[in-house]
């Protein structure tokens, strides 16, 4: 019992159980109040309204709309929030300049800039991009900044005394030790990125699975709804495992690897 | 057989190597950290010369400046005044440091500063690397390495996956990998408990001599120096400033027994002595 409980096998028990909770206290609530269907659908609606949600005509390009404003933004966000980190980290001096600049950007309530970015970048695809990218470079953006500035003072003198040069010192040393937070910026970021993308389909648009929300709550096809935030947690589940795939290949020996590791052993 | 020579004198004590080769020279070394509201002296015209092969200790109470004069030595700060010399080439050229010099150097910190992106046996190569070194002599030598520090077939693990003690050898053979002629020590073992500490000494009296290296160790244990050394040079502080050089001169290889000995003893309890002066001269 003690192994099972530590093995990697718990949450494939505890997430079915977690789930059958969460269906029969949802179940609960409709018949202890009488909650209208337009408001709560029952759960084996939203399950049929998934199969017939996805066996919808044009439901796939959905899909890869919201799929290709995520991961395009994202992309876009990795290369610049970790030029734009790598270069403020170093150069002590401008991120003191800027960084009034920084905190306000960081202040801003940017899902509030969403209806002006549709304006400047029109109802296509192009605004959802600018929008995710946006939301996703400020997490990647700082912990870059935070990881070029936290290279162990000892590694730097080991570095030093081995009188290596810039180029070793940074593909030795700062590469390897800046990446962890690389990571804890993206696994932020692609979130983000979600987020912008679907809030910014249903801010203007007619493609993407956040343009579907709007159709189905103006139908009010509260089981479509569902079943559609449904396969959007489930996209967003996919893209937050794959940043996590990539983070234990790309740097298995850091102790958030490893740690995830041992307490699953 | 032992016989002990200590100057502990008023003036201004310069500590010649006995075998007069100078083959490291700390002349007139002096070190001004400037901070906000005025400036330290952390060290005050020190001059000491370390021949070949020789094994030398540096000791003295915390704040003494014997970390800043090893870390001078080393080519990580710059001294405010004075010159280092090995083989009487001078370390520091204005700004720049002298290649040549500082590739005759190994540094072991008091952390192992392993790069734990790298297994064992790539910390090990890793200044083998840094001079263009091809992968097959890289592995040869670091194979050869982890034999002579007691790490055979740990090559392919991890820096996490290591004890302390363990630790601290993989820093020592990447100190050795590129067989620098002069190992720097600063408090290497001061982090190990008690028992790994007098093996890892041993060891070190081992290396030392299968290497043919001539050793600069900052430790702030009396025992350890007087185990270790074949001069121990106890700094004072504030500034720092020789204030005695002691020849300790039992044979080698030593044993851990060698410490019961009376007059390994009173070699201690003599720098002890002066130790606890020091202290009370500068609370």
């Amino acid at each position: 019992m003690r192994d099972l409980l530590r093995g990697k096998l718990l949450p494939w028990i505890s997430t079915p159980i977690v789930l059958v909770l969460v269906i029969v206290v949802w179940k609960l609530v409709i018949a202890v109040f009488d909650v209208s269907e337009f408001v709560l659908p029952q759960p084996e609606d939203v399950a049929s309204a998934m199969v017939d949600v996805v066996q919808s005509n044009g439901f796939w390009g959905h899909v890869r709309t919201t799929l290709v404003e995520t991961l395009v933004g994202f992309g876009i966000a990795l290369i610049l929030g970790v030029a734009l980190g790598a270069v403020l980290g170093r150069i002590v001096w401008l991120e003191r300049a800027l960084r009034p600049v920084i905190v306000a950007s960081q202040v801003v309530p940017k899902v509030a800039l969403i209806p002006l970015f549709i304006v400047w970048f029109g109802f296509g695809v192009t605004s959802k991009i600018v929008i995710a990218a946006m939301l996703a470079f400020f997490p990647i953006m700082l912990n870059v900044l935070l990881g070029v500035r936290s290279v162990d003072t000892g590694h730097r003198d080991v570095m030093r005394s081995l009188n290596a040069g810039r180029w070793a010192t940074f593909w030795r040393l700062e590469y390897h030790s800046t990446l962890p937070y690389v990571f804890a910026g993206m696994e932020i970021g692609i979130v983000f990125a979600i987020i912008g993308s679907v809030v910014g389909e249903y801010l203007g648009g007619n493609q993407g699975l956040g343009y579907m929300i709007v159709v189905s709550l103006n139908a009010l096809n509260a089981e479509q709804l569902f079943a559609v935030i449904v396969i959007l947690t489930l996209i967003g589940f996919g893209l937050f495992l794959a940043v996590i795939g990539l983070k234990r290949f790309m740097i298995p020996w850091h102790e958030s690897v490893v740690g995830a590791d041992q307490s699953s052993s | 057989m032992a016989v002990t020579r200590t100057q502990a004198t008023e003036e201004r004590v310069v500590g010649r190597a006995p075998s007069g080769d100078h083959f490291i020279e700390f002349d007139g070394v002096t070190k001004r950290y400037q901070a906000r509201h005025g400036s330290t002296l952390a060290l005050s015209d020190v001059s000491l010369s370390v021949g070949r092969k020789e094994f030398v200790v540096l000791i003295g109470q915390s704040g003494c400046g014997k970390t800043t004069a090893l870390r001078i030595l080393a080519g990580l700060i710059r001294p405010t005044a004075g010159e280092v010399r090995v083989e009487g080439q001078s370390l520091w050229r204005g700004e720049r440091r002298d290649d040549d010099a500082l590739a005759k150097l190994g540094l072991v910190f008091q952390d192992p500063n392993l790069f734990p992106w790298y297994s064992v046996e790539e910390n090990i190569a890793l200044p083998l690397r840094l001079r263009g070194v091809g992968k097959r002599e890289r592995r040869g030598r670091a194979r050869e390495l982890s034999e002579l520090v007691g790490l055979s077939g740990f090559e392919e693990s991890f820096p996490r996956e290591l004890s302390g003690g363990m630790r601290q050898r993989v820093a020592i053979a990447r100190s050795l990998s590129y067989r620098p002629e002069i190992l720097l020590m600063d408090e290497p073992f001061g982090a190990l408990d008690a028992l790994t500490r007098d093996k890892m000494n041993l060891e070190l009296q081992r290396i030392a001599a299968a290497t043919d290296a001539t050793v600069v160790f900052v430790t702030h244990s009396i025992t350890e120096a007087v185990f270790l050394a074949d001069r121990v040079v106890l700094l004072s502080a504030r500034p720092g400033r020789l204030r005695s050089v002691t020849s300790v001169e039992f044979e080698r290889p030593r044993q851990l027994d060698v410490e019961t000995m009376p007059a390994f003893q009173e070699r201690v309890r003599e720098l002890r002595h002066q130790l606890e002066e020091d202290e009370e001269a500068n609370p």
